[in-house]
């Protein structure tokens, strides 16, 4: 647009193309709020311990259900008297474990099995992605609340659940931008130069690919926070008394006509987790510009 | 066409398969005897062979695989271990509590989704686009379960207008379209509609942007068409997608609606789920699970066999 306005202006010399990503989203104002917001929420989840004002584990059963700005209480206090403040700043860290690490996971092994099944075509694609297929065929929650409810509740089977939930999406993604690369003169070229598969994977697909993966990856890691939120609300997930918000929005429940306020908020910690989370993966599809 | 549509329906059956195989798998998946909740703890020797024979859990994985594959072929999903009842019986009951519940709701997401998405994307980049795309990202971004909760806060327990949970008055679980009955619907139909508005919504946007830019819109303006007839052109255009995209949304909240049908005690499908899984009931966890897929499965072909239908573009490329 600039170029449009300043045709006068000398051509300047050419970006790098991180460069421009990273200028592209910094001057993207939304971008910069979300990523704040994910900033303050790891900066939570770190120190989260040290700035709690209180003990997050122990309450006194004299303060059950305190309501919002009670002294000593300034977020209220659960069911057990705990005080919400310290709970919802300590929870950060467990809740943001359960809804990143199966996006991690499931992005490095689907990222894995779709650029085999790209680079490899033929009958390898065709037998992975036939297997891919079917458990695309479960919606998400469904398969998500399946499977940890056969394997039992605990935060393992969470996060094995939610990231074999994720594998078909990422690897689907992964296998359609490796086939198109895989077309591209420059890998003809590596080829007819005698480069092996795997130079030509590791030089000239992984470099191409992993941008787009990467971005679709971090659109689920919304969908993700509140799936792994929503596990443990069902009891499939973190367990008692870890702080968790899925769990506290759950254990909170039997509060709703008593403190119905105080028993929202582990739900507003959610909600703006994934707010920034979509936000800031939008920005960063525009800022690298991939469809 | 016909070969192409032919082609869809047969390119089905191996994923059901695989879905079936899934599901199967499931319960040998879960640590512990699957008969685990049934048996006193002092059960003897004989009475676990007993019932483990009833069940069929003493045979082969792969005989067991396909006599469970065989006998859901005849609607037979074998027997609650819980409840003794038959497994297909209570599952479709739910299934109709579910399905009356996410059509509502899809119907209503995809009315709003259609609204917002038709006016951000013909007013791109003015405040109405701004705050119609505000509106579908708060939608794909709400912890529905607990949306639900702060509406139940708000409606049931703070105005005391609407029922908090349940399917009808007075907890029965027969369904009747009266005023009532649909009351007890409003609070979980409106939460869980909040996807499709959401999704539908971004989907509309970015078709309506992307129509209005090319030519043939050009053209029609030329030609000197209203504002009006111009977006019934657009509409015809958009119409195909949008459906589709309906389609799969009513899908995903069927299977879905777990979280959400707990929060409202709603006697559906997630209701179901989550007790065989609290009760440990795993041939109820099983069929509930196998009906769900293929009913993803099967409106999975349906919405592509409409979508070519509605645009004979798609059978050609």
């Amino acid at each position: 647009m600039s170029a449009v306005l300043a045709p006068a202006a000398p051509m300047q010399r050419s970006r790098g193309y991180w460069a421009g990503t990273a200028l592209r989203f910094v001057r993207d104002p939304v971008a910069v709020f979300a990523g704040l917001v994910v900033l303050g929420l790891f900066g939570m989840a770190i120190f989260g311990p040290w700035i709690a004002p209180s003990d997050p584990l122990n309450g006194s059963m004299l303060g059950r259900l305190k309501p919002i700005g009670s002294e000593g209480y300034p977020l209220g206090s659960d069911e057990l008297g705990r005080d919400m403040l310290s709970r919802l700043i300590v929870g950060a860290r467990l809740s943001l474990f359960m809804g990143i690490t199966p996006v991690v996971l499931a992005f490095v092994i689907g990222s894995a099995i779709g650029i085999l099944a790209g680079y490899a075509g033929g009958v390898t694609n065709t037998v992975i992605m036939r297997t891919i297929d079917v458990f695309y065929a479960f919606p998400s929650v469904l398969l998500a609340i399946a499977l940890s409810g056969a394997l039992g509740a605990g935060i393992g089977n969470a996060l094995l659940s939610l990231t074999i939930v994720f594998i078909p999406p990422i690897a689907r993604v992964a296998e359609s931008v490796t086939t198109q690369v895989r077309g591209r003169d420059y890998v003809e070229a590596a080829r007819a130069s005698g480069a092996g598969a795997f130079t030509i994977v590791r030089v000239h697909v992984l470099g191409n690919v992993l941008g787009p993966i990467f971005v679709y990856a971090t659109s689920l890691i919304a969908v993700s926070m509140i799936l792994a939120s929503g596990l443990s609300f069902l009891g499939l997930g973190v367990k008692p008394p870890e702080p968790e918000w899925g769990l506290m929005l759950n254990t909170l429940r039997t509060a709703i006509y008593v403190q119905p306020w105080v028993a929202a908020l582990p739900g507003v910690m959610i909600f703006i987790t994934s707010i920034a989370f979509n936000l800031l993966s939008d920005s960063l599809r525009s800022a690298m510009d991939v469809k | 066409m016909i070969a192409y549509l032919l082609r869809r329906i047969v390119y089905t059956l191996p994923i059901m398969v695989g879905v079936a195989l899934v599901c199967f798998a499931l319960v040998h998946l879960a640590p512990g005897d699957p008969l685990v909740s049934v048996l006193p703890p002092d059960a003897s020797a004989e009475l676990q062979q007993q019932l483990r024979t009833l069940y069929g859990f003493d045979r082969s994985l792969p005989e067991q695989f396909v006599t469970w594959v065989w006998r859901a072929l005849q609607g037979d999903l074998g027997t609650s271990i819980a409840s003794s009842r038959p497994v297909a019986a209570e599952v479709l009951t739910a299934v109709a509590n579910t399905l009356r519940l996410a059509v509502v709701a899809t119907l209503i997401g995809f009315f709003f989704g259609c609204l917002f998405g038709f006016v951000a994307g013909y007013f791109r980049n003015s405040w109405v686009d701004r705050g119609a795309s505000l509106l579908s990202v708060l939608g794909v971004s709400v912890p529905h379960y607990w949306l639900g909760m702060v509406l139940v806060i708000v409606f049931a327990a703070q105005l005391n207008w609407l029922p908090a949970t349940g399917a009808g008055p007075g907890g029965s679980g027969d369904w009747a379209w009266d005023w009532e009955h649909f009351k007890h619907m409003l609070l979980p139909a409106i939460t869980m509609s909040v996807i499709p508005m959401g999704i539908v919504a971004r989907t509309v946007r970015a078709l309506v942007a992307e129509i209005l830019a090319q030519e043939f819109v050009i053209g029609l303006r030329a030609k000197g068409l209203t504002h009006l007839g111009v977006f019934r052109h657009v509409v015809k255009n958009a119409a195909p997608t949008a459906l589709a995209v309906m389609g799969l949304q009513l899908g995903y909240l069927l299977g879905g609606s777990i979280l959400i049908e707990t929060v409202f005690a709603w006697p559906g499908t997630g209701f179901l789920l989550n007790s065989a899984i609290f009760q440990r009931d795993l041939p109820l966890l099983q069929g509930t699970i196998l009906v769900l897929a293929m009913f993803f499965v099967v409106l999975n072909v349906v919405v592509d066999i409409v979508q070519t239908l509605l645009d004979p573009r798609i059978a050609r490329s």
